[in-house]
């Protein structure tokens, strides 16, 4: 494997690096003829993250000849390569990245101004081909629009938030914070966001639904998103299927797919507040021109018990403890996973869905077929260690 | 019970984010006096809190283009709620570019401090963001507690240096002790300082004038004293700090009340605002 890539195409290569980098601790790499791709996948297998970066985003680019190489290495060691983002805007000019086969390194050699060479050999794993199977074209409903109108969005919560739920009707997407199963919905600080349809470059929706999926990775694909200024694409169905966000153009192609909630778990989490997100949305059409009286509230102070704390409000039914199947794993990752899980059993979340055909070898890859039944349990607990 | 207000104007809204990103960094939750005039944020002193106590009040016209409030009861024309202010600082950062905002009273799970802001937006419709802040209603019976404070009956009154240059003596001094003692005399000298075993530190401020208090009580004591003698207090430095490292409110006024050996009194003066800060002495 040789590739040489030029200019703005380094940076844009280090932002994509810099976003795996929010999913993952690993870096997948493996050279194909469509391109170089660049994966990555969350340790509970809840997320995904794949980058196509073409032949024709290269200046030069030679896949290995023998079809079969791929590599993975964590993804802290590409990092530091790319790790200055201004620098690497200001003196590089030239990125190369190839595979010595003698030393069993990957070089990646910076040819910056005056002459300056930075040559890095990053040791590598050999591993499987990591790719998730999902179908994006199918998705009953499909919102693309600036990655500046995702960012504003996306600012309104807060960065400690874990899960967004996102909804849509015709006209209409609402988005709004996810309570955790074991927080008081009495005590906890709701906040929802209604966009109208027209902000969106393409909205497509053809089934009204209702998800709710992990903020981070969202976030880590706006990180690339907002530097390139490519829009973003987002496809999805109903709760427990994953969701597809993407960013594409005519030398680039991003996938990140994300496992939502499955349908039970929502459903609790949401019941007890349908009732007035129904009444609360038709508000939002005349936020000028509500009168006060609909506000109105029937609640004497003096007959309330006071500011007694929260646990007397609401009782949330316990969780019934989920059982913590990985079924859809690489085989040659097996051990590592196993420690990793016994390590911090992932909480009980109900992400499933994340559906991974790796076993299958690289020249009979089916990537698109969905393999029944295999489900993953998601949530990351680990995941908040790595983030810089 | 109902309350409603609204500010169109984007100066008032950010004069009101500072206030309360003000009143965030002093208390974790505190309670939102609400009344016809006025809107009071107070902390009253428990020992939860270290005995610190708060009292900071705006004029709600300053403020507010709409405002509508109807109390519990026509006798008593207001409401009290407990807040976390945190809550509503970051609700407001979320609203800084807003048309307008708006903040209402709202049954949803509970009680809550709904604010709505309409943000500019791509389209001819307007983005909607709303914030569903939970608040606790404080029943009549325990309203008591949120009083205005007296002033207390102290020996010295002082118009503080720059509250910048205090804050870069006090940071400095929180390194090496826990306890600062603050004093003060009517000749308009205030000194700051902090004894251990290792060290002693004193910074000395002159000149900074006494604010007349009129036919307030407290002169006569105040008169009579010695102009060179100093009232001084021993206080929890980080209070202090707390107290100076939150200022977003540019005062135009701001000065200290000494109860020898009792308590500090800080008060920061602007038009439309003013800020008490209570921190009790220590021995």
């Amino acid at each position: 494997m040789d590739c040489v890539t030029t200019g703005g195409n380094v940076k844009v290569l280090a932002k994509a690096i810099h976003s795996l980098s929010k999913i993952g601790e690993e870096l997948y790499l493996e050279p194909v003829e469509d391109g170089l791709t660049l994966r990555a996948v969350n340790s509970s297998r809840s997320a995904f993250a794949c980058f196509l970066l073409s032949p024709l985003f290269f200046q030069r680019y030679q896949a290995p000849s023998d079809h079969a190489f791929r590599c993975k290495m964590p993804i802290k060691s590409m990092q530091a390569v790319f790790r200055s983002l201004s620098s690497l805007e200001r003196s590089v000019e030239k990125c190369r990245i190839e595979l010595n086969s003698e030393k069993n390194r990957l070089t990646v050699t910076l040819h910056c101004k005056h002459g300056l060479l930075k040559t890095h050999n990053l040791s590598f794993q050999d591993c499987e081909s990591l790719q998730a199977v999902f179908d994006k074209e199918n998705c009953a409903n499909v919102l693309r629009a600036q990655p500046r109108l995702w960012v504003d969005t996306v600012l309104h919560f807060p960065p400690s938030l874990e899960e967004v739920n996102v909804s849509v009707n015709g006209e209409r997407v609402w988005l709004r914070n996810h309570l955790e199963d074991d927080a008081d919905p009495s005590r906890a600080m709701m906040t929802e966001l209604c966009l109208s349809a027209e902000e969106f470059d393409h909205f497509a929706v053809r089934s009204e639904s209702n998800i709710t999926f992990c903020l981070k990775e969202l976030r880590g694909l706006l990180v690339f998103a907002e530097s390139s200024g490519l829009p973003v694409s987002m496809h999805f169905d109903e709760p427990g299927s994953p969701v597809v966000l993407s960013v594409s153009d005519s030398v680039l192609d991003a996938n990140f797919v994300l496992a939502t909630l499955s349908e039970d778990a929502h459903q609790r989490n949401h019941n007890n507040n349908k009732a007035d997100r129904r009444e609360a949305q038709p508000a939002a059409d005349d936020f000028m021109s509500d009168d006060m009286d609909s506000y109105l509230i029937a609640m004497e102070a003096s007959d309330l018990p006071g500011d007694l704390p929260g646990p007397s409000h609401e009782s949330v039914p316990p969780v019934p403890q989920s059982s913590t199947n990985h079924r859809a794993r690489l085989p040659s990752e097996e051990e590592e996973e196993e420690e990793e899980e016994q390590v911090n059993q992932p909480p009980n979340k109900k992400f499933c869905s994340l559906f991974f055909g790796s076993v299958l070898p690289a020249s009979s890859q089916l990537t698109n077929q969905t393999i029944q039944g295999q489900e993953v349990l998601a949530s990351d607990s680990d995941d908040e260690k790595q983030e810089e | 019970m109902k309350f409603r207000a609204k500010i169109n104007d984007v100066g008032c809204l950010n004069h009101f984010t500072r206030v309360v990103n003000t009143i965030t960094k002093l208390t974790k939750t505190c309670v939102l006096r609400l009344t016809v005039d006025n809107m009071y944020f107070v902390l009253s002193g428990k020992v939860a809190n270290g005995g610190v106590s708060m009292w900071c009040e705006l004029l709600q016209v300053n403020f507010f283009e709409e405002y509508q409030l109807e109390g519990v009861s026509a006798d008593a024309n207001e409401i009290c709620l407990e807040v976390a202010p945190e809550n509503l600082s970051r609700a407001l950062k979320t609203a800084q570019n807003a048309k307008s905002v708006k903040i209402k009273l709202t049954k949803k799970h509970g009680p809550c401090l709904t604010l709505a802001a309409e943000l500019p937006s791509l389209s001819s419709i307007n983005r909607i963001v709303t914030h569903d802040i939970p608040v606790d209603i404080i029943p009549k019976r325990l309203w008591h507690d949120f009083k205005e404070p007296t002033v207390p009956d102290f020996d010295v009154s002082i118009y503080l240096p720059p509250l910048k240059t205090m804050k870069s003596v006090v940071d400095r001094m929180k390194n090496l002790s826990n306890y600062l003692v603050v004093e003060a005399n009517m000749n308009g000298e205030m000194n700051l300082k902090i004894e251990t075993d290792l060290v002693s530190v004193t910074t000395h401020f002159k000149d900074l004038g006494n604010p007349p208090w009129g036919d307030n009580a407290s002169q006569s004591q105040s008169q009579s004293r010695d102009a060179e003698a100093m009232a001084h207090a021993r206080v929890d430095i980080r209070k202090l700090q707390q107290f100076l490292m939150g200022q977003q409110v540019n005062p135009n006024k701001s000065m200290c009340n000494i109860v020898d050996k009792r308590i500090i009194h800080l008060i920061l003066l602007q038009e439309d605002v003013s800020l008490q800060y209570f921190i009790p002495a220590v021995a």
